[in-house]
């Protein structure tokens, strides 16, 4: 063979199908890492052991060897009589954890009478208006034994009180409580758009939780810290990263500000992760959330307490990766990014049915979508070690690469003021947007292949089962909110009503006067539509 | 064709007829000189009102609260908001309603989003016809928002009886663009969202830039009380919020006290005059701009003049005074 | 250009779902390509529809729904315009709708459907091709 032959055979050979290779947050990927990448690498203050600080490999020293992650799917439909049903089935067969979704119109906090709750009642999760409600949602569930997570956020302070008041009713006290409440309103205005008051009361009413609980509930999660959300509507993990880590220490800041102990407090605080496609970019994602979490509490808020230092998530698989075309290849892609949040090391996760780009998850579905956990937790191998991937250049490498992105965002943010400011200058919204329009692109240019959409396209349609849902739901909660507003003390009502709107006039810590009109069953329209009076609304500009 | 009918319905208070006009108006011309043939005599009631700050300074949700309080007084009223039309693609993202989310109803308050549509004056055309549909209307008050950026969002705002332009505490831009652009037509400043740290400093900056570009004097003390007595406004500086309607009271008696100002006999002739002036320049540098661009693409003699051009025997001014002649416009 | 109308396309959240990626998305690129795109913002009534539709006489709306209220939503919408005698405008559905709805919802004169993964040029075209004025 000549030289030039040869030369041709391998030029072939390291020919490559693409002139680059990024991950979905822009970073470039080379073809080959090696220790020249990690070349200050130094395992005790990088990684350290499991458990330990800076908590890169894991929380706690055995993870999944002691016990596996919290396998929680969320569920919350139509009325609370259904929901109900729905829990003590889940109860009845081994569930120990609640996660509750709510309707739409309550978590805006109109009644179910407004125009604008129409067709959204019972629509997305549960329909709650009143205590009473509640007191049916929770029928027959010992609220002492179970944990329940709650999907709320702006009125998250007044489902709050509603569980302490159902408790209270079934003799529990609220130290006995367990139990998430999402409370995360700064990535409302960022992306899940769920706001309900401008950034600054809104964050007052988050830090009555958090003091509140640290005195009467201390066992309650106050804040899930979420990513989720930014993440669905078109972040790159990158931007995912920063700007949940950057709300969590708006709120550790506002806490301490009010006079908490860091260590009194932080502990309370959760995370709650997005998984999408790139596999080691989310695992690489996870383990950088930890070591910056870690690192910024000890060093910058001064927390003692290696408990205020670790960062404990749960997980969703990326919503928005699920395609409407051949709807079952969601199943392969849930997997991959269920797997890549387990070798993450997340705390519990919620795993996407196949068939959600196309309705609500029928059971079988939903089925699947749990049964791939499970295969992953018992079949795989992948939870017989603790954190199988550290020490591979290249994770190692994308783990260091990523910290840095997070921080050259947090220079950023600090520019522009701190994370309200930036809300308000639109900074977030509009790193999102271009995001999101920029990956919509990519896809349609060809240069991301989503299998089925953009290749190996197939014409014909599917046929998948689907559930539906009718509107009868409406009609009986209108009924129920009806009903109660006629059995109700109207005047101690109105006094007690009176009281919560000289309160928020001032600066006391809300929730007490909240737990009183729970009590006399206030809806939560009417308490929000108090409080709107007193706070005003939040409008958001267009940004595209 | 014939609009007598979407006229008629228009005179009857048809919602549904107003918004149809404005949208001929936008896209013909020649429909529009019809339309505004037929309605000027009832036109010159309305109240108008510029509205411009840079990005962020909270025009939007100004408007929403302003709005509130002319609907308070029983005024009925037109918003037109004008965005930029992008000009790679020719279109537009017009985003303002999103902040004027309060429940107006449809009768007292009309809204309508416009694209500037590029250059040549069109904006200030389709802006000024859109005006007079809505005072025809019945619109007690119009106002017109824009970000207030060149030439001919300058020339919408020499219809508008007052001028309001918004400004933010911390943003420093804002006062250099004012500078560049509106600031000799400008009636009222509103610094906007005066909770927010360096309200007074914002304050001091535009008193600073008026005296030194316009030979204002504001430190005596008289200086505004005389307002009523001078030929010429002197602009009003005012601290509002524009969330909570902090100060928006002051607002609106200097808003009356500006009112009161134009109303008096010789300033309001000289102020339509003006705007006739304005505006008529505006039709005929759109309608000559587009004769000349008509002519240039199809008439043989220019042709050769251009050769002409090419081969260096003639020059560029030459051939322009050669067009001139040629639609009959030398001096 | 003076000659050539451009088409005006009014872009919805009607409802109280928050998800508003994809009618964003959908919003820049009728942007991009050329036409002129209100977007009204999140959380709107019928009532709120139906009134902008009035005043800023769109060629097209673009009405985005993920949470399953288009069944209660869209039949309202579509009185509240015939009472008004609006028909020369084109109304088209995008989001998350199950097949059975789709027929239902073209039966009382909606268009379009597209879901999630459908490609940008396809509902610029959508919305080009499908005018009623």
């Amino acid at each position: 063979m000549t030289e030039s032959q040869e030369k041709k055979i391998s030029d072939t050979r390291n020919k490559e199908r693409q002139a680059k290779f990024k991950n979905l947050s822009d970073i470039d990927i080379k073809r080959l890492y090696t220790p020249d990448d990690i070349k200050d690498f130094n395992y005790n203050q990088d990684l350290g052991d499991p458990g330990r600080y800076p908590f890169t490999r894991g929380v706690y020293p055995s993870m999944y060897r002691g016990q596996l992650w919290t396998m929680r799917q969320f569920a919350g439909l139509g009325t609370a009589e259904h929901t109900n049903e729905r829990f003590k089935f889940l109860i009845a067969h081994g569930q120990t954890g609640l996660s509750v979704a709510f309707s739409l119109h309550t978590i805006y906090g109109y009644e179910a009478t407004d125009p604008h709750s129409l067709g959204e009642i019972g629509k997305e999760g549960v329909a709650i208006d009143t205590l009473r409600d509640m007191e049916i949602l929770f029928d027959g569930i010992d609220l002492s034994t179970i944990s329940t997570s709650m999907t709320i956020n702006g009125p998250a302070a007044i489902l709050l009180a509603m569980y302490i008041v159902v408790a209270e009713k079934q003799g529990h006290a609220p130290s006995e409580l367990r139990g998430t409440i999402q409370n995360d309103v700064l990535k409302e205005y960022m992306a899940q758009k769920s706001w309900i008051f401008p950034p600054e009361p809104s964050m007052r009413l988050i830090i009555d939780t958090i003091e509140y609980c640290y005195k009467e509930v201390p066992q309650w999660y106050t804040i899930s810290i979420s990513g989720y959300h930014i993440r669905e509507a078109g972040s790159t993990a990158v931007q995912e990263l920063a700007f949940t880590l950057a709300n969590g220490f708006a709120y550790i800041e506002a806490a301490i500000e009010r006079g908490l102990d860091v260590d009194d407090f932080a502990q309370r605080l959760s995370f709650f992760f997005n998984s999408h496609n790139n596999f080691f970019e989310e695992i690489c994602k996870y383990r950088t959330s930890r070591r910056i979490w870690a690192k910024r509490l000890k060093n910058k808020y001064g927390a003692k307490n290696p408990s205020s230092m670790r960062l404990r998530f749960h997980t969703q698989t990326a919503g928005v990766s699920l395609t409407a075309q051949e709807p079952e290849n969601n199943i392969a892609r849930v997997t991959l990014q269920a797997l890549a949040a387990v070798l993450g090391g997340t705390q519990s996760l919620h795993t996407n049915s196949f068939d959600e780009a196309l309705c609500l998850p029928t059971e079988k579905a939903a089925k699947i979508a749990l049964r791939t956990q499970q295969i992953i937790a018992h079949e795989s191998g992948v939870c017989d070690t603790v954190d199988p991937l550290a020490g591979s250049y290249y994770v190692e490498w994308l783990t260091n690469k990523m910290e840095q992105e997070v921080e050259n965002y947090f220079d950023k943010i600090d520019e522009l003021g701190g994370v309200i400011p930036a809300i308000r200058a639109n900074f977030f919204q509009k790193e999102i947007a271009n995001a999101s329009y920029k990956y919509q692109q990519e896809i349609e240019n060809n240069e991301r292949i989503i299998v089925g959409v953009n290749k190996y396209k197939q014409e014909d349609s599917c046929s998948t089962e689907i559930l539906k849902l009718d509107d009868t739901i409406a009609e009986e909660q209108v009924k129920k909110l009806n009903d109660i507003k006629n059995l109700r003390n109207d005047k101690k009502l109105a006094s007690k009503l009176e009281n919560l709107k000289r309160a928020a006039e001032g600066t006391e810590n809300l929730m007490p006067y909240i737990l009183d009109v729970v009590r006399e069953y206030a809806s939560i329209g009417e308490i929000i539509t108090i409080l709107k009076q007193i706070f005003d609304v939040y409008r958001e500009d267009s940004i595209f | 064709m014939d609009y007598s009918d979407l006229i008629a319905k228009l005179k009857e208070g048809s919602t549904r007829a107003v918004a149809r006009l404005i949208t001929i108006l936008e896209n013909d011309i020649n429909a529009s000189e019809a339309i505004i043939n037929s309605i000027y005599k009832d036109t010159g009631k309305a109240y108008i009102m510029g509205v411009t700050g840079a990005p962020g300074s909270g025009k939007s949700t100004f408007i929403s609260t302003i709005t509130k309080k002319f609907l308070k007084k029983g005024k009925k009223i037109g918003i037109i908001c004008v965005d930029p039309t992008s000009p790679l693609t020719g279109g537009a993202l017009l985003g303002d309603r999103i902040r004027m989310k309060e429940n107006f109803s449809l009768n007292n308050v009309f809204i309508r989003s416009m694209a500037n549509r590029g250059q040549l004056g069109g904006l200030a055309r389709a802006t000024e016809d859109t005006i007079k549909i809505l005072d025809a209307y019945g619109c007690d008050i119009i106002i017109v928002e824009t970000v207030g950026v060149g030439q001919s969002e300058v020339d919408i705002f020499k219809s508008a009886h007052t001028v309001i332009v918004l400004l933010v505490p911390g943003m420093g831009d804002d006062i250099q663009a004012i500078k560049a652009g509106i600031m000799e037509i400008t009636d009222i400043f509103a610094v906007n969202k005066m909770d927010l740290p360096g309200a007074d400093r914002k304050v001091t900056d535009i008193i600073q830039m008026l005296e030194m570009n316009m030979n204002y004097n504001y430190t005596s003390e008289n200086a505004n009380k005389n307002n009523m007595k001078l030929k010429q406004w002197i602009p009003e500086i005012v601290k509002i919020n524009s969330i909570t309607g902090e100060n928006f009271d002051t607002l609106l008696d200097i808003i009356e006290k500006h009112k009161a100002f134009m109303d008096k006999l010789e300033i309001y002739s000289s102020y339509l005059i003006n705007r006739i002036k304005s505006e008529t320049i505006q039709i005929l540098r759109y309608k000559l701009t587009k004769k000349v661009e008509e002519l240039i693409h199809s008439n043989k003699l220019i042709e050769e003049n251009i050769s002409q051009v090419v081969d260096k025997s003639l020059d560029p001014y030459s051939m322009a005074n050669l067009i001139i002649k040629l639609i009959g416009l030398e001096d | 250009m003076s000659k050539q109308k451009i088409i005006k396309v009014l872009v919805c959240k009607p409802g109280l779902d928050g998800h508003d990626r994809g009618a964003k998305v959908i919003a820049r690129a009728l942007r991009d390509a050329g036409m002129e795109v209100i977007y009204t913002g999140l959380h709107q009534t019928p009532d709120d529809i139906v009134n902008t539709i009035i005043q800023e006489d769109p060629d097209a709306v673009m009405l985005s729904f993920l949470s399953g209220a288009h069944n209660t939503l869209c039949p309202v919408i579509m009185e509240k315009l015939k009472d008004q005698g609006i028909d020369d405008v084109l109304m088209g559905v995008g989001g998350i709708i199950p097949e059975e709805d789709k027929i239902t919802l073209e039966k009382l004169g909606y268009k379009g459907f597209q879901g999630p993964g459908t490609e940008l040029k396809e509902v610029v075209e959508f919305v080009r091709n499908n005018l009623k004025r």
